[in-house]
């Protein structure tokens, strides 16, 4: 680093220590803090899970009042959607687009910092309406009119998802730049990693996606806050209309929280399987299909709503036409698995769940199409098991694998494999105890978000609840080993080496964990999994050799050092700006212009700050390290 | 008629294979006093639905079969083994043919599905082809009100309707008259007779649905609707054609008034008149002549003829009504003092409660 950036106070050059963070602008911290943020929400969560399914382990219990059971499963799910599958497929974005792609940094550093600041900062608003007269009750999904009356105490809501989708925005412009224009050269676009591919999708549709919901949310701010009518009947508006405008949002957002892991798992399979993915292709042009069709389906969450039998109709049909890129994508998967020689380290295990849970999440979805029937299943727990077989035997099964295949990439050590597979084994059964039996208890006459289980709906609906609420205990233990696992092993992990899976892609051509740069040269790419093509040869009849010089060991990238390495310096403008979010949110929900001016004007402020600053002080040249004396904690060695 | 019979006889051997889909066979078996089944349906508009889902939940479970096989025999026969030499094994990139095959066959069998899907779509929602009856549904927060327009009925919680009758639900939402400015959505869903529908504030939606025989079929609210959600349920009173007349009789005639000096007659004035604390007919209908005026609250003119109230979540009798006269929270969430929403406190002395639950038990 220059030696000017000394003389600015806010522009921290230290490595270590509290200021550092605040002020990185590596892709890599930022992926970290990613990651350790949405730990700590996917406890609250789950925590939150935890309690609904206390009070529904047996009928007519009261542990918690109808006003707080429904606070909880309101903030429960906003949770789970907003603040961890999301920002956990963020954390990867983070870490390994750039990596992947043989870039040293996203496209645009500070905002990504910006973006990573806005979510820890919506989350904490999110939460604080615990303390401030209650969580918001009206439902993840915040169906107006319900949503508008003040006791559903939705200002808390409307306003804490604007903030995060300001996030997810900036953050999607960010990830789209930096992979159409980052890319290594000769990485051209079939040459990219699946899970490149997936992240661009994905990140196209927060694109275009995210806008909707700010326009429903913003209807819903002014009814709530203002007394604006756009959602109400008497006057003229229309109760439907935020449906519409929510799930045309919502119904990409599901193909947002899960095409990521499918991305991850389209790495660790070839992996794991020693064989390269099977129709890259036509796994790849599945996940754009399925992002385009998911724009057209928003409607199968209203089937029972006030719409006519034409839109039931269509809406049926193109859900049911989006069955068919994900089953291309399964099958792809699976023949993949086929004729290879499979290892079944941890990450594989969390791979192979995922592909089997998800299978399980998408034909009840196909289910749900056959709309006659959807009258009896919509809103009751065979919907709520529906979704989590998609979203946590699917997303989340997926963003775990990532987690242990990664971790070696992030830290130079292993994951422990024995505590590893406790946990899948535990994970899963946890898992299937508690979502299975939700499918059954549904279709016996079970409706969602009820603070009570009725007695009268029988005993065998009780014991099916009693499971789930078992399957909870199970998975409560199962999360505890996995982080005892992941700090442990941060601590006292095995030395992991430079390719502890015989990977395929190029984030493994560099040290574990990277230096702050990523490459002392950016490696030119001349194959689909280049990193592999440097390992091994394939002989005429297509069975690989490998390389003579083994090139795992000496990879041309590192010997000859670009010259000029140009980084980013820290800056905590975003961290600085991001904090004015709070006074921002507050002054909106409890309509206090003082707290609202103040948070306009410290974000204004926090604007010119971040905009008058340079990217960098000085001369930036980054000198690269002697190649030879690779570096343990990359971000620490400059 | 007959083989509508027929099929409701075979549906416990139905409802089993789709449990299998599910996985959870060992379950089922007891699965008899689920009262509230979707897999149990017992009037034709429940039982075409019911219908339609099971073949596809077979073709489900094939699927599933298959892909779970397929995942199996994979992870089995493609491990890698104690003896292997570590050379790699053959790197396939994929299959033209195959990838049309599974892109394929798929979209036949859902084109397959989807043609009775959309013909059922539109004979659920379409006019039943039978003469039927018409019941509006008001939903409140958190009761259902049910008018008879032919009859001029107003009843709460419990829909009479004659068996073999299709009837057609003419549904809103309102809180907490008639009129939709206060009104939230919600959903009404009697799983053995039909789907559910939203009830929308501002807009009627409907809803055909018809007993085979009858009973008492329980169902509940199952679009979120707030604070008292979970104990907004609904009961559909399933009568004989001979039975319903009677109830429509009974529901037709004004109710009685109490003679002068008795208890009742003292119940009657405070419901009228409590002082500077709100009267129970500011909000409740007791209709003794002239024509029925609808109010806020559940109609009580036959109040002792429906079997439970708050919404259906407590029997209907004396010791409940002094209760829920005492400290309607303790019975049900509610929020009358935040918005107006449910039973208030009204303060009432024992005497009083005396008085008004002898007048209540008296609307028979």
């Amino acid at each position: 680093m220059s030696t000017s950036s000394e003389t600015k106070p806010l522009r921290p050059a230290q490595e270590t220590g509290l200021l550092s963070w605040l002020g990185t602008t590596d892709h890599k911290r930022i992926g970290v803090m990613y990651f350790f943020t949405t730990l700590v929400f996917f406890a609250l969560g789950g925590a939150e899970s935890g309690l609904l399914r206390a009070q529904l382990a047996q009928a007519e219990q009261n542990l918690l009042t109808e006003e707080i059971y429904n606070q909880v499963f309101t903030m429960h799910g906003i949770t789970m959607v907003f603040l961890v599958i999301m920002p956990l497929s963020a954390a990867f974005f983070n870490y390994l687009i750039p990596l992947m792609i043989g870039a040293r940094d996203v496209a645009f550093p500070r905002l990504n910092a910006f973006s990573y600041w806005v979510y820890l900062f919506g989350g904490i608003f999110l939460y604080s309406s615990f303390l401030l007269g209650g969580a918001p009750n009206g439902s993840w999904v915040g169906y107006a009119p319900l949503a508008s009356d003040s006791v559903s105490n939705m200002g808390f809501y409307a306003i804490g998802l604007q903030i995060l989708g300001i996030s997810s925005l900036a953050a999607a412009v960010n990830f789209i730049v930096t992979i159409l224009n980052m890319r290594a050269p000769g990485m051209t676009f079939m040459r990219m990693p699946v899970f490149v591919w997936m992240a661009l999708v994905t990140n196209f549709l927060l694109l275009f996606a995210i806008p909707v919901i700010a326009v429903a949310l913003f209807m819903l701010q002014f009814d709530t806050l203002f007394g604006a009518q756009f959602f109400q009947p008497g006057s003229g508006g229309d109760p439907i209309l935020y449906q519409h405008l929510f799930w045309l949002f919502g119904h990409p957002e599901v193909y947002i929280m899960i095409l990521p892991a499918m991305g991850i798992v389209s790495e660790i399979l070839p992996v794991a399987s020693k064989k390269p993915l099977f129709g890259y292709a036509a796994v790849v042009f599945a996940g754009a299909a399925i992002g385009f069709i998911g724009f057209g389906v928003w409607a199968h969450h209203m089937f029972t709503s006030a719409i006519g039998p034409v839109a039931r109709s269509a809406f049926a049909l193109s859900t049911m036409f989006i069955a068919v890129p994900t089953g291309i994508k399964i099958f792809n998967w699976v023949f993949t698995m086929w004729g290879g020689k499979l290892k079944f380290t941890t990450p594989m295990l969390f791979s192979i769940g995922f592909v089997s849970m998800f299978t399980i999440g998408g034909l009840s979805g196909v289910t749900h199409a056959i709309v006659p029937h959807n009258a009896q299943q919509h809103d009751t727990y065979y919907v709520v098991a529906h979704f989590h077989y998609v979203l946590f035997g699917g997303a989340l099964f997926g963003l775990i694998a990532g987690i242990y295949f990664w971790f070696p990439k992030v830290t130079g050590k292993m994951m422990s494999e024995k505590l590893g597979k406790l946990h899948f084994w535990t994970w899963l059964l946890g898992f299937n105890l508690t979502f299975g039996p939700m499918h059954m208890s549904g279709l016996l006459g079970q409706p969602r978000r009820t603070a009570v289980l009725p007695g009268e709906l029988g005993s065998t609906v009780e014991l099916y609840n009693l499971l789930s609420t078992a399957g909870v205990v199970v998975l409560t233990g199962s999360a505890l080993v996995f982080l005892y696992n992941l700090l442990h092993s941060i601590k006292r992990g095995e030395e992991s080496g430079l390719d502890p899976w015989d990977a395929r892609t190029l984030e493994w051509l560099t040290a574990s964990p990277p230096k702050h740069h990523n490459f002392d040269k950016i490696p030119t790419v001349t194959h689909r999994d280049e990193f592999w093509h440097r390992k091994y040869a394939e002989d005429e009849s297509g069975m690989p050799i490998s390389v003579p010089a083994g090139a795992s060991e000496d990879h041309d990238g590192e010997d000859d050092p670009d010259e000029h390495i140009h980084m980013p310096d820290n800056s905590l403008w975003p961290f600085i700006m991001c904090i004015a979010f709070l006074p921002f949110g507050y002054g909106l929900v409890f309509l206090n212009p003082w707290l609202f001016g103040l948070g306009v004007l410290w974000m204004v402020v926090g604007y010119f700050g971040w905009i008058v600053e340079p990217l960098a002080e000085g001369d930036d040249d980054d000198v690269p390290d002697d190649v030879h004396d690779r570096p343990t904690v990359g971000a620490t060695t400059h | 008629m007959r083989d509508r019979t027929v099929s409701r006889q075979t549906s416990p051997r139905r409802s089993r294979s789709s449990v299998l889909l599910l996985g959870l066979a060992v379950l089922l078996a007891a699965c008899g006093d689920a009262q509230q089944n979707a897999l149990d349906p017992a009037g034709p508009y429940a039982q075409g639905p019911h219908d339609l889902i099971i073949p596809v939940a077979i073709i489900a479970l094939v699927v599933f079969i298959l892909v779970q096989g397929l995942i199996i025999y994979s992870v089995v026969k493609f491990r890698t083994r104690a003896d292997d030499d570590g050379s790699l094994p053959k790197q396939v990139h994929g299959n033209t043919r195959l990838e049309i095959v599974w892109t394929v066959i798929p979209a036949l069998i859902l084109a397959g599905i989807a043609v009775p899907t959309v013909q059922g779509i539109f004979e659920q929602m379409n006019e039943p082809d039978d003469e039927f009856m018409v019941v509006e549904v008001i939903g409140h927060r958190w009761w259902f009100e049910f008018y008879y327009p032919d009859h001029d009925i107003y009843t709460a919680n419990e829909m009479i309707i004659p068996v073999d009758t299709p009837v057609r639900l003419e549904m809103t939402a309102a809180d907490p008259a008639r009129s939709p400015n206060q009104g939230v959505i919600h959903s009404f869903w009697i799983p053995r007779l039909a789907g559910k529908q939203d009830l929308v504030p501002g807009q009627t939606t409907f809803l055909n649905m018809q007993a085979d025989e009858p009973g008492r079929y329980i169902g509940q609210c199952a679009e979120y609707c707030g604070l008292s959600h979970a104990n907004m349920r609904a009961r559909v009173v399933a009568m004989t054609d001979g039975d319903f007349q009677t109830w429509v009789d009974e529901q037709t005639t004004p109710a009685d008034v109490p003679e002068e000096g008795t208890l009742e007659a003292d119940g009657r004035e405070l419901y009228h008149d409590l002082g500077d604390r709100m009267a129970c007919a500011s909000c409740h209908q007791v209709w003794e002549d002239g024509a029925r005026n609808p109010n806020t609250g559940p109609d009580l003119t036959h109040l002792m003829s429906r079997e439970e109230f708050a919404g259906a979540i407590h029997d209907l009798d004396e010791e409940n009504l002094r209760q829920w006269l005492r400290d309607p929270n303790s019975m049900k969430a509610m929020q009358y003092e935040v918005n107006g929403l449910g039973m208030p406190n009204l303060d009432l002395t024992e005497d009083e409660i005396d008085a008004l639950v002898a007048y209540l038990l008296a609307l028979g």
